[in-house]
């Protein structure tokens, strides 16, 4: 469980998508000029991230990795065995990857149009933008890169890092439509200072690092500081009293 | 150019400046912003892009008059995915630190969005040379981008061009150092990828007033 709660808030926070790794950048710069606009396409995002990387999950552990076509002859308990412990079929996990997201994207869409009309007509035109939206692929792909244990793990990863995007998105259309009535430089205006924006929030996001370890690292230093600050403080007071005593005399 | 007409030329050029991918274009930010925090990762990453966007454009091209519209947009993907497995596979056999470093961000040139833009915009309704001339030209502009980022990132964030230490060393106070020159740790970290990005655009539109947005 508590593997679980540390996963969900890393995803959102720390190892943020588009603060921490820049995934989707591409259309959350585009689609981000009005608040309920971005809503729909963060919204479809985490949708579509809780959908693909379980999926992929399952497609890594039973056909891409090294070995884990031994289930294909029963061996799947002891791997070494089977006459497919030797297939590593690694090298096709980007195909195989793509083209489920490209096919889940299709699937949603369809079946959405069909079951829940209103929820198509606010998610419909960002449907097929997603299946080129870098976070998707990039979720996918770190979640094989971190080796990620069991399923449940990867649904929560899909869905909090979902949820991290949602949050970016949100947050930049928020600003942008406030920065409007601004006066910012002209060749700024657009596209330009939305960057600096977000750099800006992804400093602020870069202090959720310590998060997670407690702070165990940065303690010492931080205990250790105000009792100096304070003592300087006290000192500068002292002395300052004294001069003001001497200046009096 | 004796060898391109003014009209190839053009697409070639083009890109490098008044129509550039990343600054214009806003397209492909994804990964231009992650791996450039040295200056051999950006231009092996820039080197990629220039291989599978001219290729990706030819193959497209080429097969422009039989793709059905309707599932245009998964052959494209699997154009690409091809290509980039390629890019991966050469990647790991001659370059194994490198291939590390860059991590997931080869996989992610799949859903680079110049690249899809470019075959959208391009390879669709053009020849297969003038298609590669474009390609090329968008990924070198896209390439001009990362190399500038990643140029000043590695500079003022550790002192170094690939991996020389140009600026002296900072443990034994050589060099610029001497004078009392600290590097700016800061360039190393991922927001500033962000804000070097801002003012190449800014310098660029104060250069050409024509690109300026309205509110």
């Amino acid at each position: 469980m508590l593997e679980h709660v540390e996963l969900f808030f890393k995803s959102i926070f720390v190892d943020n998508m588009v603060f921490a790794y820049f995934l989707g950048m591409c259309s959350y710069l585009a689609v981000s000029k009005k608040v309920s606009t971005a809503v729909g396409l963060g919204a479809a995002v985490i949708f579509v991230l809780t959908v693909t990387v379980p999926l992929n999950w399952f497609l890594d552990q039973y056909i891409l990795q090294p070995g884990a076509l031994a289930w294909l002859d029963g061996n799947r308990a002891t791997p070494e065995l089977s006459a497919y412990a030797d297939y590593d079929l690694s090298f096709l996990s980007f195909i195989l990857f793509i083209a489920t997201i490209a096919t889940m994207v299709q699937l949603v869409e369809i079946i959405v149009e069909k079951f829940s009309p209103s929820l198509y007509n606010s998610l419909g035109i960002f449907l097929p933008l997603i299946a080129v939206n870098c976070a998707i692929l990039g979720g996918s792909l770190f979640m094989q890169s971190r080796e990620i244990e069991t399923a449940g793990l990867a649904l929560n990863y899909g869905f909090s890092s979902g949820i991290g995007w949602f949050l970016a998105i949100v947050a930049i259309a928020a600003i942008r439509e406030k920065i409007r009535y601004s006066n910012v430089p002209a060749p700024l205006r657009g596209l330009g200072i939305t960057f600096i924006i977000t750099g800006l929030m992804a400093i602020g996001f870069m202090s959720f690092g310590g998060m997670l370890t407690g702070g165990d690292d940065a303690a010492p230093s931080l205990e250790g500081q105000p009792e100096k600050v304070g003592l300087q403080l006290e000192e500068s007071i002292e002395t300052e009293t004294a001069q003001a005593a001497v200046i009096s005399e | 150019m004796g060898l391109l007409s003014k009209k190839d030329a053009k697409l070639i050029l083009d890109p490098l400046t008044d129509d550039n991918p990343i600054t214009i274009q806003v397209l492909g930010i994804c990964s231009a912003l992650a791996i450039t925090a040295q200056l051999k990762p950006s231009i092996v990453m820039a080197v990629s892009v220039i291989f599978v966007l001219g290729i990706g454009n030819v193959v497209i091209s080429l097969m422009r008059n039989i793709i059905p519209s309707k599932i245009r947009i998964i052959v494209q993907l699997i154009v690409v995915a091809t290509l980039v497995i390629i890019v991966d596979q050469v990647l790991k056999a001659f370059a194994y630190e490198l291939s590390k470093e860059l991590s997931v961000f080869i996989g992610l040139i799949i859903t680079n969005c110049i690249i899809m833009g470019r075959f959208e915009a391009f390879a669709l309704g053009n020849g297969p040379w003038r298609s590669f001339l474009d390609g090329v030209g968008n990924a070198l502009g896209y390439g001009v981008i990362l190399v500038v980022v990643g140029f000043f990132r590695e500079l003022l964030g550790s002192g170094t061009l690939f991996g020389f230490k140009v600026l002296g060393d900072p443990i034994t106070k050589t060099g610029l150092y001497a004078i009392g020159y600290e590097n700016n740790g800061f360039m190393v970290l991922p927001p500033m990828a962000l804000i070097v990005v801002g003012i190449i655009i800014w310098v660029q539109r104060s250069r050409n007033k024509a690109l300026i947005e309205e509110n």
